[in-house]
């Protein structure tokens, strides 16, 4: 789709010597920009460790990953970290957020850590209720609502509002319906999806349920791509 | 301005164990600035008693004995000062005035001196202030006396009644022959005046002048008998002297202390009181120290708090690590945290010390005459309130570090 890759990891190499040892490598594996992933892999298959890879939290032995054209592995830990701010909205799989913050100020978080982000949005307040309309969620309960109030599926949406915020070039999302029951699964995907695309996203996400695919543009299996090697050394 | 905010709303979302947290400091803050208020009051109390006396005068004790005694009526005087002598420094040209001062009686506990109507002209107390009455006039009867305001205040006197003079600090023995009468109550001044039964010199050698050794011989003398004889004194207890110019003190002061034919004193009340401070100071500086540590002791048991509740935060941490937070952030988000509530817990203290002052100052006024001022936050309290805030910061920063390491290895994987 786009010319340059949204995510591109090229002869990369991770692990530590343990015990146990564990050895992650990727040869290979890139994401258009715009495009929509679907990566199937089992929990404990190392999904963890190559997300966080791919957002800058570690830093490869060998090889490169490159996201949006930068190459992480040559920048310095705090300049990850803001390149991660303005770059990548993050969503987990539950307990998305800050129990004791209210849903609004749960959306406006990333852009404390990403200045860039933060000019690009304007009005944060308004952009940040906009986004949380679009996802269906009630104004009353995100102006004044305490996060902890919300339902599962609520909070769920606030991280995809949460993610989205600023228009961060890529969102990675980790088993992010894993918490939501079948129904609530699809309707979330699909707002999801509406959304992304709106801003013409990349979406990367990580799922152990294959019934979740056929949405994207591409299902790539973990094993496919990434070799792991554990020891007990 | 967010990050604030979400640490407010942090402490808020758990009150309770954040709630006693700050109590404990704020007691701890409490206590320290207290234990200030005291020990400055206290020297306040005591430099406020005596001003514009540029020498004391009695027999040769000790400086601070004398001092209290006289002034502070602590204590007693182990010998007198003659009359002969008294009169010769009276009379010598150094003297601007002198106030003869007459101790040892006392009435319900109230000390009873006798002294002249110069001692209301030219006791001075808090900088320049003399003494009015609240009510009655001066010493014109042989058998008048002045009372302070407290003794008016506890006994509940008034202008015109009669009041009946003990022999001695702590007897049985009333001078029941020679009643008295109160003529004035003086206005209240927060010194030991307001505890003192003032009456003339005269009158202390009336009530005494059919006694000897330490009962009263069989032979009475009337009161009105009493009236018709000579009542000057065979001694005083101690005089406060005004020198003509304050460039004389030290040569007067000398000559009183090589007075020949008796062994006398004169001391400089604000000298003496400085060696007054010196002993005192050593009790007061453990005091301090004390209140220091329940301070930290307190800040400790915020840093424990923190401590305790990492574990349960690490999820939060990584929330804050996956938006882009360095684990640096993390570390300055819990020594902020550290800091808002040592500075709750010291403007918790400053309150509950205003309160505590409020109800206890009536009380410590009566109990010990001392008046503690309740004024307007000053530079101490800002001082104390920017160190407890500092020394929060650093406590916290013990927790903050761990937090720090913690959000190192968790990354935005979160481990429970």
């Amino acid at each position: 789709m786009g010319e340059r890759a949204a995510i591109r990891l090229r002869e990369m190499e991770f692990g530590w010597s343990g015990p146990p040892s564990f050895r992650l490598s990727v040869p290979d594996f890139s994401v258009a920009a715009g495009e929509t992933v679907f990566l199937l892999g089992e929990s404990g298959s190392g999904k963890s460790t190559l997300l966080s890879l791919i957002c800058g939290i570690n830093r490869p032995q060998q090889g490169k990953v490159e996201i949006a054209g930068e190459d992480l592995s040559g920048l310095r830990a705090g300049q990850r970290d803001r390149f991660r701010a303005e770059n990548i909205g993050v969503i987990f799989q539950m307990f998305n957020l800050l129990p004791y913050a209210g849903a609004l100020d749960n959306i406006l978080l990333p852009l404390r850590f990403a200045p860039e982000r933060r000019n690009r949005v304007g009005d944060a307040r308004a952009e940040a209720l906009r986004l949380a309309t679009a996802l269906g969620l009630p104004r009353e309960l995100v102006e004044h609502g305490p996060a902890a109030a919300l339902s599962t599926g609520q909070q769920q949406r606030v991280a995809v509002a949460r993610a989205l915020i600023g228009q961060p070039p890529l969102i990675v999302a980790d088993e992010p319906t894993s918490a939501l029951d079948a129904g609530a699964q699809a309707a979330f995907l699909a707002l999801l999806f509406e959304q992304v695309r709106a801003v013409g996203a990349t979406l990367l996400m990580v799922s152990h349920d294959a019934r979740l695919a056929n949405r994207f543009d591409r299902h790539v299996q973990l094993s496919e791509i990434a070799k792991i090697e554990r020891g007990a050394r | 301005m967010i990050l604030l905010r979400l640490a407010i709303g942090s402490l808020t979302a758990r009150r309770f164990t954040v709630g006693l947290t700050v109590f404990a400091i704020a007691l701890s803050v409490a206590l320290f600035l207290g234990v200030e208020k005291v020990r400055t009051g206290a020297r306040a109390s005591f430099a406020d008693t005596i001003s514009g006396t540029d020498l004391i005068v009695g027999a040769r004790t000790g400086g601070v004995q004398l001092l209290l005694y006289s002034v502070f009526r602590i204590g007693n005087a182990t010998n007198n000062v003659g009359w002969e002598a008294y009169s010769e420094i009276a009379a010598r040209p150094e003297v601007d005035w002198i106030v003869p001062l007459s101790l040892g009686d006392s009435h319900r506990g109230f000390r009873v001196m006798g002294t002249t109507e110069s001692y209301f002209k030219h006791y001075r107390y808090r900088g320049d202030r003399s003494l009015a009455f609240a009510a009655g006039s001066g010493l014109n009867d042989l058998f008048d006396t002045v009372i302070g305001a407290d003794v008016a205040r506890e006994l509940g006197y008034s202008v015109g009644d009669p009041i009946v003079v003990s022999h001695g600090l702590a007897s049985f023995t009333e001078h029941d022959d020679k009643p008295f009468r109160i003529a004035g109550i003086l206005e209240k001044t927060g010194t030991p005046v307001d505890r003192t039964v003032i009456v003339s010199l005269e009158a202390i050698s009336a009530i005494h002048v059919d006694w000897t050794g330490g009962g009263q011989s069989a032979d009475r003398v009337s009161a009105d008998m009493v009236r018709a004889m000579d009542l000057t004194p065979e001694t005083v207890t101690a005089a406060m002297i005004g020198t003509t110019s304050r460039l004389k003190v030290f040569a007067l002061q000398r000559a009183i202390n090589d007075y020949p034919r008796e062994p006398l004193m004169a001391i400089i009340p604000g000298l003496a009181l400085q060696e007054l401070w010196e002993i005192v100071g050593v009790a007061e500086t453990a005091l301090v120290g004390v209140s220091v540590m329940v301070v930290v002791t307190a800040l400790l048991g915020m840093a424990a708090m923190i401590f305790a509740g990492l574990n349960e935060r690490r999820r939060e941490m990584a929330i804050f690590r996956a938006m882009g937070a360095r684990p640096g952030t993390i570390l300055l988000m819990l020594v902020l945290e550290a800091m808002l509530i040592a500075a709750a817990g010291a403007l918790l203290g400053m309150v509950l010390l205003t309160l505590g002052m409020v109800i206890a100052q009536p009380m410590v006024d009566a109990a010990f005459g001392l008046y503690l001022p309740l004024d307007a936050p000053g530079q101490r309290e800002l001082t104390v309130f920017g160190a407890v805030v500092l020394a929060g910061g650093l406590v916290g920063l013990m927790p903050a570090l761990r937090a720090y390491r913690m959000s190192l290895a968790d990354g935005m994987t979160v481990r429970n």
